[in-house]
C-alpha cells in the first residue's frame, strides 16, 4: 500500500473540525458505467433541467469547453480552444506522470474522513489546464450532477494555469429533483503559476437532503491572480467548506466573493482563508449571506499576513429574513509581521426598518421594498472579471433569485 | 387636501406630537417652523405613516380619505410625497433603481435633463442611494426622485439645510416647480428658500403642537429677530 493510501486509511473515520458529522456508510458509490457522449449537447435531456440554474449552457455559446460528470461517470470532456485542456481526472493521471506531484499537495489527504474517502473511493473529477501563455477567450464549464439517491460522489479536481495563462471556469453542481439523500465530496487543488490568472465561479444548486463537503486550496505564484466566486441560492441539508488560498508569490492576489441565500432548514458553514506570505501579496474576501426560514449560516473569514507590507480586507454582511434563522459571522485577522495592513467589517441583522420605510415612501409595498433591498444586498460588484462573465454571474444570481424568492 | 384633527403620536413610549390640528387646503403651501426637537420631523413621519410613529389619538384625512391607518405606500398612491432630511443609505440599491419605481425608461432624454437641472451627473444613477452623498447631493437626489413621482402634496424636511449658496438656487427652483399648482408643507429654518415658494401660511410648532399660525413673512421676521424665545413668551 502506498504511503498516501496508508494516510488516507488512517483518517477513514476522522471527524472534520467543522460541520455536523455525516455517517458515510449510509451511501454507496453512484453508477460509473454511463455511456460517454461526444459533446455536452448529446447529454441526455433528462439532465438539462438541472443545468439551468448553475450557469451550464448546453448550446456552449460563449464557452471554451465543457466537462460533465453524472454520479461517478464522466459523460464528456471537450475543449474548443487550442492550449486549453479538459480531462477526467483518471484519464489525466494515466496520461501525465507528473500529475502525481499536484495531487494532495495543497490539501492533506488525512485532513478528515471526507478527504480520506476522496482518495480511497474516488468517483471522478476533472483536470483543467491552460498551457503557458494561453488565455481562455470564453469560460470553460464544468458540471457535477448527482442523479442517484443514497449515493456518494467523491471527486478530485486539479486546475492548473501555467505561466502567463488565463483560465476562467464556471462550475455548477446540481442534483436530480427526486434526490432524497446523497453526499458530494469535492477536493479541488488550484495552481496559479507566475503571472497567470484563474477565475473560478462555482454555483451550487443542491437538494434539501444533500450533504456537501468541498475541500479546496489554491497556490498562487508571483504576479498570479486567483478570483473565486461562490454562489449558493438553493436549500441543502448541510454544506461546509473553508477553502484556503496561499499567496506565496511576490505580488500575488486572491479574491473571494461569496453569495449565499439559505432557506428551509439548511445548515451552511462557508468561509475563505487566505495566507499572505508573498511580498506585496494582497487579498479581499467579500461575503453576502441571507438566512431565511429556519436556516443557519456560519460565515467565516480568515486572513493571515506573515510578511511585512501585505494587505487584506474582509467584508462580511449578513441579512436575516426570519425570526428562526441565524447568521454567525466569524471574521479573523492574524498579523504576524510588522507593517501588515489587515481590516474587516462585519454587519449582521434584519433588514433595517428605516430602509423599508424610505422605499415605501417612494411607493413600494413593504414586500416590494424588502425584495429590492435584498436584491441590492446581493448585488456584489465583482471586480477583475471579463464583462460577459460578470454579466453571466449577475444573470445566474437573478435567475436563482426569481426561482427561490 | 390635508386635514389633521387633534393628533397625538408616540414613538416607543415617548410622546412626540400632542393634540395637533392642521389644515392645508388644495394648492396651498404651508411652512412649518419650530425649534430643534419640537416635533417637526415627527409630524411629517406621522403624516406619511412611518410604522414606528403610532397614532394614539386623532385622525389624518387626505383628499377626503381617512389615512390614519393606511400603510405608507397607500398614502403615496393617493398623492403624498416626502423629501427626507436624512434618508438612509441602502447598499446595492442604486439611485436608478429607485427612479424606476416612477419612470418606465431611464434611457430616455427626460431623466438626463432632470439630472442636469438638479446638477447631478449621470454617474449618480449607478451610485448606491445616499451612500457617500454630500448634504447637498442628498437634497438634490430627494428632489430628483420627487420630480418623477409628481406628488400632489409634498412634504419637505429642511430642503435647504446643508446646501451651499450656489446650489440654493437649484434647490429653490426645484421646490418651486414641485409646488407649482400643488400643495405642500415645508420645514425650514432659513429665509432663502422663501424666495422660491409661494407659501400662504406658516405654523410654529413648539413642544409637540402647533402654537401659532399666521402670515409666513410676519412669522419668519419675528423668529429672525427674536428667536423662538419670543414665541414661547407670546404664548405663555
Amino acid at each position: 500500500m502506498s504511503e498516501l493510501k496508508k494516510r488516507a486509511e488512517g483518517a477513514r473515520d476522522k471527524n472534520a473540525v467543522l460541520g455536523p458529522d455525516i455517517d458515510l456508510e449510509e451511501y454507496t458509490k453512484g453508477p460509473s458505467d454511463y455511456a460517454p457522449v461526444p459533446s455536452i449537447s448529446d447529454v441526455p435531456e433528462s439532465y438539462h433541467d438541472g443545468f439551468l440554474n448553475i450557469g451550464v449552457d448546453v448550446s456552449e455559446k460563449d464557452r471554451s469547453g465543457s466537462f460533465v460528470q453524472v454520479d461517478s461517470s464522466v459523460l464528456c470532456s471537450t475543449t474548443a480552444q487550442e492550449g486549453l485542456e479538459v480531462l477526467g481526472i483518471t484519464d489525466a493521471i494515466n496520461k501525465y506522470d507528473w500529475l502525481e506531484d499536484y495531487l494532495w499537495r495543497l490539501v492533506s489527504v488525512d485532513t478528515d474522513k471526507y478527504t480520506s474517502r476522496a482518495e480511497l473511493e474516488l468517483s471522478g473529477g476533472y483536470f483543467i489546464r491552460a498551457k503557458k501563455g494561453v488565455k481562455s477567450v470564453y469560460p470553460l464549464q464544468a458540471c457535477m450532477y448527482i442523479g442517484e439517491d443514497h449515493t456518494f460522489q467523491n471527486v478530485h479536481n486539479i486546475i492548473i494555469a501555467e505561466e502567463g495563462s488565463e483560465l476562467h471556469i464556471i462550475t455548477g453542481c446540481a442534483t436530480g429533483k427526486h434526490i432524497q439523500n446523497s453526499i458530494h465530496i469535492g477536493v479541488s487543488e488550484f495552481y496559479v503559476k507566475k503571472n497567470a490568472e484563474i477565475s473560478f465561479t462555482m454555483i451550487h444548486n443542491w437538494a434539501p437532503e444533500v450533504n456537501v463537503r468541498p475541500r479546496s486550496a489554491m497556490l498562487i505564484e508571483g504576479g498570479g491572480v486567483f478570483i473565486n466566486n461562490y454562489i449558493c441560492m438553493s436549500p441543502v441539508k448541510s454544506l461546509q467548506t473553508y477553502p484556503t488560498a496561499y499567496c506565496e508569490g511576490k505580488n500575488s492576489t486572491a479574491v473571494f466573493n461569496s453569495i449565499v441565500y439559505a432557506t428551509d432548514d439548511s445548515n451552511i458553514d462557508v468561509g475563505s482563508k487566505v495566507v499572505l506570505s508573498g511580498e506585496g501579496s494582497k487579498t479581499e474576501i467579500i461575503s453576502r449571506m441571507i438566512a431565511k426560514d429556519s436556516s443557519s449560516v456560519t460565515a467565516r473569514g480568515h486572513i493571515s499576513g506573515t510578511v511585512s507590507g501585505v494587505k487584506g480586507h474582509l467584508e462580511c454582511n449578513g441579512l436575516l429574513l426570519s425570526q428562526n434563522a441565524r447568521i454567525h459571522a466569524i471574521p479573523e485577522l492574524n498579523a504576524a509581521a510588522e507593517d501588515v495592513e489587515l481590516s474587516h467589517e462585519a454587519a449582521v441583522g434584519k433588514v433595517a426598518e428605516k430602509e423599508i420605510q424610505y422605499l415605501m415612501a417612494r411607493g413600494l409595498s413593504s414586500d416590494e421594498a424588502t425584495a429590492l433591498i435584498v436584491r441590492g444586498f446581493l448585488n456584489v460588484e465583482i471586480k477583475g472579471l471579463p464583462d460577459h462573465l460578470r454579466r453571466e454571474i449577475q444573470r445566474t444570481i437573478k435567475t436563482s433569485q426569481d426561482s427561490f424568492m | 387636501m390635508l386635514l389633521i384633527e387633534d393628533l397625538t403620536v408616540e414613538v416607543g413610549n415617548k410622546r412626540v406630537i400632542e393634540g395637533l390640528s392642521l389644515h392645508i387646503p388644495e394648492k396651498e403651501t404651508h411652512l412649518l417652523f419650530g425649534p430643534n426637537g419640537s416635533g417637526k420631523t415627527s409630524l411629517i413621519m406621522a403624516i406619511i405613516g412611518a410604522p414606528s410613529y403610532k397614532v394614539i389619538k386623532g385622525r389624518i384625512i387626505f383628499k377626503d380619505v381617512d389615512v390614519t391607518d393606511l400603510p405608507t405606500n397607500e398614502r403615496v398612491k393617493l398623492g403624498m410625497g416626502v423629501a427626507f432630511q436624512m434618508p438612509p443609505v441602502i447598499r446595492g440599491v442604486r439611485l436608478k433603481d429607485v427612479l424606476r419605481i416612477h419612470t418606465e425608461s431611464l434611457s430616455k432624454g427626460g431623466v438626463m435633463d432632470q439630472m442636469n437641472k438638479m446638477g447631478l451627473s449621470a454617474q449618480f444613477l449607478d451610485r448606491d442611494i445616499n451612500y457617500g452623498f454630500s448634504g447637498g447631493e442628498i437634497k438634490r437626489s430627494e428632489l430628483l426622485q420627487l420630480m418623477f413621482q409628481k406628488p400632489e402634496f409634498t412634504m419637505f424636511d429642511e430642503p435647504d439645510s446643508g446646501v451651499d449658496i450656489e446650489n440654493m438656487e437649484v434647490v429653490g427652483k426645484a421646490l418651486g416647480e414641485l409646488l407649482e399648482g400643488r400643495s405642500g408643507l415645508v420645514i425650514t429654518h432659513m429665509g432663502y428658500i422663501l424666495k422660491y415658494i409661494k407659501a400662504t401660511k406658516a405654523h410654529v410648532l413648539i413642544d409637540r403642537s402647533i402654537r401659532c399660525s399666521s402670515d409666513p413673512q410676519a412669522i419668519f421676521k419675528q423668529i429672525m429677530e427674536c428667536g423662538y424665545g419670543r414665541c414661547v413668551e407670546c404664548l405663555s
